[in-house]
């Protein structure tokens, strides 16, 4: 069944979007989005290595985001300047040194388009294990880390003197957001991924009390769209990836109406009648 | 005398080419209340992390004892609008409760209506008591409250000693508790330490009740859970600080 280009980009898309969710809300909670970006960027690196010495691209582009992860951690404690200019500083000089490898080393030929965009028609059988093997160790660590993760993003301090873990915990988080980024590079490219990650948990944002929800209507929110956004992109033959973020941000501006209070105020006039 | 839970001995932190704070002793055993007071930028809330070991010291030692549950009431919190948090979720941020934890630990601030609210609907004298809440919620041995009254009224700052003093009757923990109110702090405190950069005296309080200065000043319809303390320094501080006559320089 899997011999078929479609059924893989199904299987691989729905895998992704159901790591995402989760993940993409963790980013927006703690304000990381750049962070996202950051690592995308230095994704380039990866690929570059990865196509030089003739290794695997999902591990090698794994290695160099949580290089930059480590660096970022490191930075943070030995300098003063804020964050978003380290990340700054650490996006477009991995990028510039990607591209001046690139430039050097010219047997090279990387399908750029494919790579800043993705081609999810074109995963094969490994990258769907990929995605769901790896997927799948993503979030039973991101289950597991959950309480001293979530109360670290409430309040650092607070979870440090009750006994939790935290530094760990967020030394982990930031491998778990290097992984995905890896993973991700053949199905949405490295300039989409944040989006991917930001768009459905932005939407789940608008329509959910509580965390855990969520995460999860983040996660439907996503499954909804590699859905839709395949099949639209097969009727219109648009290209894929972008599709699919053009569908999270039609569900994003669906989620801005404000149900509750609509409801709301309709029971407020019923009960005045 | 091993029954105490935190103790520091001689502890300082320095930041930036100064002490932050330095010299600072203490201990908080079970069943006792422990008041830090000093002025604004003093090193109450630095000695506070030293004693919750979020901050080590840079001298000294900070003694916890193994294995004992602490609850920490930051001085402040802000909860991000992308975060949906009910104060339910709030209360079971570190340590998941059953529902009747929970519902009892909002009944004795007083808040158990708003369960199921969104935190940031919450005012700013609610919030301080949900954080009450959520701290006392997990039954600690040690409880440290970072001016748990601040911007909370004189009536408000009389009932919030009143439920600290359920508190502790009810677990019996030992509690640190950090108030910028020079002169006038619960009655229940077993100890008082104030603080500018060092400890500059340190003490039991005196009843309010008692104080012929007090009633004479406010009246003799004086709540009895406050108390006066009275400082008994024997330097002087100089603007920045430093203590005058210690360096001969000045």
């Amino acid at each position: 069944m899997f011999d078929d280009f479609i059924i893989r980009a199904f299987v691989a898309g729905i895998g992704l979007a159901l790591i995402t969710g989760p993940l993409g809300c963790f980013i927006i909670w703690r304000r990381l989005s750049y962070f996202g970006d950051t690592i995308a960027h230095s994704a380039l690196l990866g690929v570059v290595i990865a196509y030089a010495m003739n290794f695997n691209l999902i591990i090698a582009v794994f290695a160099v985001s949580c290089f930059i992860a480590l660096s970022l951690l490191f930075l943070q404690k030995r300098t003063n300047l804020p964050d978003d200019a380290l990340l700054g500083l650490l996006a477009h000089s991995v990028l510039a040194i990607g591209l001046v490898l690139l430039g050097i080393l010219s047997f090279i030929r990387i399908d750029l388009m494919g790579l800043l965009f993705g081609d999810i028609l074109s995963v094969n059988i490994t990258d769907v294990l990929f995605v769901w093997v790896g997927g799948s160790i993503v979030l039973i660590v991101l289950i597991l880390i959950w309480r001293p993760l979530f109360a670290a993003t409430v309040n650092l301090e607070l979870a440090k003197a009750e006994g939790l873990n935290a530094d760990l915990a967020n030394a982990i988080f930031t491998i778990l957001i290097a992984s995905v980024i890896a993973i991700s590079i053949k199905i949405v490219g490295i300039l989409l991924i944040t989006g991917l990650l930001i768009i459905p948990a932005a939407a789940s944002r608008n329509l959910s009390s509580t965390p855990i929800q969520m995460a999860i209507i983040s996660s439907v929110i996503g499954l909804v769209s590699v859905v839709l956004g395949l099949q639209t992109s097969m009727i219109w033959n648009s290209p894929t990836g972008p599709t699919i973020l053009a569908i999270t941000l039609g569900v994003f501006i669906l989620s801005l109406i404000p149900l509750k209070k609509l409801l709301i105020s309709k029971k407020k006039i019923e009960l005045s009648n | 005398m091993n029954n105490s839970l935190v103790e520091l001995n001689n502890c300082g932190v320095f930041r930036n080419q100064k002490w932050l704070v330095r010299g600072v002793s203490l201990k908080v055993s079970q069943g006792e209340i422990v008041t830090l007071i000093g002025p604004n930028g003093s090193g109450k809330s630095t000695t506070a992390k030293m004693s919750l070991d979020i901050l080590k010291p840079d001298e000294g030692t900070n003694t916890i004892k193994k294995d004992i549950r602490i609850s920490y009431v930051p001085q402040k919190i802000s909860i991000d609008w992308s975060l949906p948090l009910r104060s339910i979720d709030f209360v079971n941020l570190v340590t998941k409760h059953k529902t009747s934890e929970i519902n009892d630990a909002l009944g004795i601030t007083g808040i158990q209506h708003l369960i199921n609210e969104d935190v940031r609907n919450l005012s700013g004298g609610e919030f301080q008591r949900l954080l009450m809440a959520r701290a006392i919620a997990k039954e600690p041995h040690f409880l440290v409250l970072d001016e748990p009254v601040q911007g909370v009224d004189y009536s408000g700052e009389i009932a919030l000693y009143k439920t600290i003093q359920e508190i502790v009757k009810k677990i019996n923990c030992g509690i640190l508790l950090i108030s910028h109110n020079l002169h006038v702090v619960m009655s229940q405190t077993d100890y008082v330490i104030c603080l500018n950069g060092h400890v500059c005296c340190s003490g039991i309080p005196s009843s309010v009740i008692k104080d012929q200065e007090y009633i004479k000043l406010f009246g003799s319809n004086i709540d009895p859970t406050l108390s006066l303390y009275k400082h008994n320094h024997d330097h002087h501080h100089l603007p920045d600080g430093s203590i005058k006559g210690a360096d001969k320089n000045k």
